[in-house]
């Protein structure tokens, strides 16, 4: 048997995973990666990268449609005509740039990567299996659990033939003519939108009564807005039940009790994300779970010394750049360093269209902490830069405690507001306050002009409203 | 001009990682063959290692301390000619960083010894007290539980300097803390320990953290290695040693010039060989990760030797085949060598039963921790008088107990008993030591 033995063994090729295999090498430590799939892992390859390539063409082929329709911008086009058979090339080569990219860096930091299906045999030890090829054990000292997570599956809709989940769904080979979306979480709207805007007739059925459950009215109202624009019907406080005999249309139970029948061509199962804990032998070390998700601390210790667990296997939110900075800080605390993992505020972004970008607590969230706060918007209708985008509904929301002004929370909806994502996690990580935010002069005209302007409001003297 | 590279060296027993111990050189040195330049130690032995060629320290592979992998490069040195390094692009546009796969990690452990200012250790009660000390500076209102606000390069610093933010006045806006309140923080830490009390009594908040690295290391290693790993079952005799002090001190007086001096130690090793014939179980290692008990006709006792730098034990070969003078005069060699590091691996590894003893301070009972993988120890308590009944009347005997463990996985608690009871036969009538 090919054995070898290293200080850290990452298993998993993810964010997180290589995130903390690249850290660990630039300090010099020994450490070995076991990636069964491509490098990247759910984010490059089917999630994040590939959907916002896929979101992006579905958003210029409704542009090219809008214009052929006509524009008061005063463009003109023919119909526009859509290869999708082309699209998911060019979407292909994007996520190989990127994964190339992160084996290069991986190599540059002088970490080993192993390819194959990872198995523990204990704490120390791991047992890579490769088709074909004779199992390689690798001892180590430290091993980091990186495993990520995978779509739900409805046991009674399992999936298979038209039953998708995002993975298939950002891979077409055609568009389907009648698309039913389950679950209007973020994965379910951003695909469900990007179909619609394609030419797919859209379904979304959610049980809960609004879509996007896990934001507020407020910031969900202009997506509500637009999906209506879009011509996707939601289907609120319903079931799904199943497909129907003939496989040939989703039944749903709505809250009256009434049952009916949506055709679909294909049925995009989102309903949420487990994280991965089997079939790879974690059972043998018996750590602590917490539900379904491995049990860590503040420094992603489990409950076995020298394990360590990062990213969605360790629980929400299941966000690549949680589990980034998570890989980054166990490689530094296993290179001796001291570190904790505690942000102030991890933001999270729904590339909807409006989208939505969430840092900090909602106003709700803060009162229900019993924290006093004072919130304020500011509509992008007031903002130049928005209306010269064509984009006037939504606004930037500022939470911030009442007694000293300290920013604790940021939400945005509206066209492009993702970007703003780094200006909330920067303030609410170094501890601004409303003051802070009002006096720094933000450029003109940009959309970062609502961020002071919602400042400047909270505290009484917005300048443009 | 060339780089020659120097890799540490495999030096046997499947060993992955090698302890650098101490630099002879440093960057810049020039060299000549032989010289020596590291010491570096495994489990057992320190080991030399020499130059095979003349020139100049280009590169040191790690700092004293550091845990490296056989084969990660140790040094590079400059030589005329060529060298054994062949010219990399990528290696010459990036000098400083080591070619091999080098830090490991346990090692980086921050500054040696840190001074931190413990308040974080006593708990909500302190920084109260402390601000009615020194009032402005070290005021702190924040609720138990309460998140300090602090950007994240400010919370880095404090874990690096091992400060807890919760007990630091922030003096930003909100109440953040700031650089120049951690700065603050940590000075008067230090400086305003000492104050208002005269005298020794007073609170002392000083911590030191001291890294074990070296000897240090792996006696901790060996320690728990051995009390996970074996069951101990221990087992306490007194042995009436009157006889054999007499006996001592009359080979002392005759040949104590000639031959050199006698300590109990070469008459309880000769009792060992003895006892062991009849115990062969007692003289074996166990390789419990196999489950294989191996047992030796060769007596390799292993000594407890404390020296400056800890816990060692040395190893007389072949104990059956000395005769008293000859185990005497080894055991003191072995001592000098395990005292002065220069103990070969040999001369420190492979016994196949260990003594532990104190000497004077051997006191009344001891716990010996077996020597992992062996299956027994057997320790040495003081000799002392003591009142006995003999007979029927009250007299003064030199008694000294045995204090010894067994691996109880192999060795029954009856044979153990028997094992001390038949070196106490024979210690306690001297002569039975010598009819083969």
């Amino acid at each position: 048997m090919n054995q070898h033995t290293t200080t850290l063994l990452v298993i998993g090729g993810g964010p997180g995973g290589y995130i903390a295999a690249i850290r660990a090498g630039q300090l010099g430590i020994p450490t070995t990666l076991v990636e069964a799939a491509e490098l990247g892992g759910t984010c490059l390859n089917v999630g994040c990268i590939p959907s916002k390539a896929l979101i992006h063409v579905a958003e210029e082929f409704e542009k090219a449609s809008h214009f052929a329709s006509g524009s008061a911008l005063g463009i003109s086009v023919q119909a526009p005509r859509i290869d999708i058979g082309q699209t998911v090339l060019w979407k292909d080569g994007i996520v190989g740039r990127l994964t190339g990219g992160v084996a290069a860096l991986l190599k540059k930091s002088g970490v080993r990567v192993v390819k194959g299906w990872a198995n523990i045999v204990d704490g120390k030890t791991v047992e890579v299996i490769r088709d074909g090829e004779s199992p390689q054990r690798i001892g180590c000292q430290h091993l980091l659990l990186a495993t990520g997570a995978h779509a739900t599956e409805l046991p009674f809709m399992p999936f298979g033939g038209k039953v998708i989940s995002a993975t298939e769904a950002l891979s077409p080979r055609t568009l389907p003519g009648k698309l039913v979306v389950v679950g209007a979480g973020y994965i379910g709207l951003e695909l469900g939108i990007a179909y619609a805007k394609l030419g797919s007739q859209v379904h979304v059925v959610e049980a809960q009564e609004r879509i996007l459950p896990a934001y507020d009215n407020d910031l969900t109202r202009p997506v509500a807005i637009a999906l209506k624009g879009l011509g996707i019907q939601t289907h609120l406080g319903s079931s799904v039940l199943g497909l129907d005999q003939e496989g040939m249309a989703v039944r749903i139970r709505n809250a009256a009790g009434e049952e009916s029948a949506l055709g679909a061509d294909q049925v995009l199962v989102a309903v949420g994300r487990r994280p991965n804990t089997r079939g790879y032998g974690l059972e043998k070390l018996r750590i602590d779970m917490d539900g379904h998700f491995i049990k860590v601390d503040d420094q992603c210790r489990t409950s076995m010394r020298d394990v360590w667990a990062i990213g969605d296997v360790t629980g929400e939110p299941m966000l690549a750049h949680r589990a980034m900075a998570q890989g980054e800080m166990v490689a530094e605390i296993i290179s001796g360093k001291r570190r904790h993992f505690s942000p102030a505020a991890i933001a999270a972004v729904c590339f909807t269209d409006p989208e939505v970008v969430v840092a900090g607590v909602t106003p709700q969230q803060a009162r229900a902490q019993g924290i006093a706060c004072i919130d304020a918007s500011f509509p992008f209708s007031a903002n130049g830069r928005a209306m010269s985008l064509e984009s006037k509904d939504g606004f930037v929301r500022v939470v911030a405690r009442s007694d000293n002004h300290l920013i604790v929370g940021w939400q945005a909806v509206g066209k492009a507001v993702s970007e703003l994502s780094a200006a909330f996690g920067q303030s609410i990580e170094m501890g601004a306050t409303l003051e802070d935010v009002a006096g720094t002069i933000h450029a003109h005209p940009t959309l970062g002009e609502a961020i002071q302007e919602a400042a400047l409001r909270a505290l009484g003297h917005a300048l443009h409203i | 001009m060339g780089i020659h590279v120097i890799k540490m060296p495999d030096i046997g027993e499947g060993i992955a990682e090698v302890e650098l111990v101490m630099w002879h050189v440093k960057v810049g040195d020039a060299v000549t063959e032989d010289m020596i330049l590291a010491d570096v130690m495994t489990d057992k032995a320190t080991i030399e290692i020499p130059s095979p060629v003349h020139g100049t320290v280009a590169m040191l592979g790690g700092a004293a301390g550091q845990v490296m992998a056989v084969g990660a490069d140790l040094i590079h040195i400059e030589v005329e000619g060529e060298g054994n390094l062949k010219a990399q692009a990528s290696a010459s546009s990036a000098p400083a960083k080591p070619a091999g796969p080098a830090p490991a990690p346990a090692v980086q452990p921050a500054p040696p010894v840190v001074a931190v200012p413990a308040q974080a250790a006593a708990g909500g009660a302190t920084p109260a007290s402390r601000a009615a000390a020194s009032p402005a500076s070290a005021r702190v209102a924040r609720e138990p539980g309460e998140r300090p606000l602090a950007s994240p390069a400010v919370r880095k610093r404090a874990w690096d300097m091992g400060v807890e933010l919760q007990f630091v006045h922030g003096s930003g806006p909100a109440g953040r803390i700031l650089h120049t309140d951690l700065e603050a923080y940590v000075a008067r830490g230090v400086q305003g320990a000492p104050s208002a009390v005269p005298g020794g009594y007073r609170e002392n908040h000083t911590e030191q953290t001291i890294p074990l690295i070296g000897l240090r290391r792996k006696i901790a290693q060996k320690m728990q290695e051995s009390k996970r790993r074996i069951p101990h079952f221990s087992y306490v005799e007194e042995i009436d040693v009157t006889e054999l002090e007499n006996l001592r001190t009359r080979m002392n007086e005759q040949w104590g010039k000639e031959r050199g001096k006698l300590t109990v130690l070469p008459l309880l090793a000769r009792a060992l060989v003895v006892a062991l014939r009849q115990f062969p179980q007692m003289n074996a290692r166990f390789d419990d990760d196999a489950g294989i008990v191996t047992q030796y006709g060769a007596v390799h006792l292993g000594v407890a030797t404390q020296t400056d730098a800890g816990l060692m034990v040395s190893v007389m070969r072949h104990a059956e085949a000395r005769d008293l003078w000859s185990c005497a005069s080894e055991i003191g060699r072995l001592a000098d060598a395990a005292r002065t590091g220069k103990a070969s691996r040999e001369e420190l590894s492979g016994s196949t039963i260990t003594i532990s003893s104190l000497g004077p301070l051997g006191g009344i009972v001891t716990t010996p921790v077996i020597n992992h993988p062996e299956v027994a120890i057997i320790g040495v308590n003081k000799i002392v008088e003591r009142p006995m009944v003999r007979q029927g009347a009250v007299v003064i005997r030199k008694m000294m107990n045995l204090s010894s463990s067994f691996d109880h996985r192999v060795v029954d608690g009856m044979h153990a008993a028997q094992f001390v009871q038949a070196i106490r036969a024979l210690l306690e009538c001297p002569a039975m030591l010598f009819v083969e």
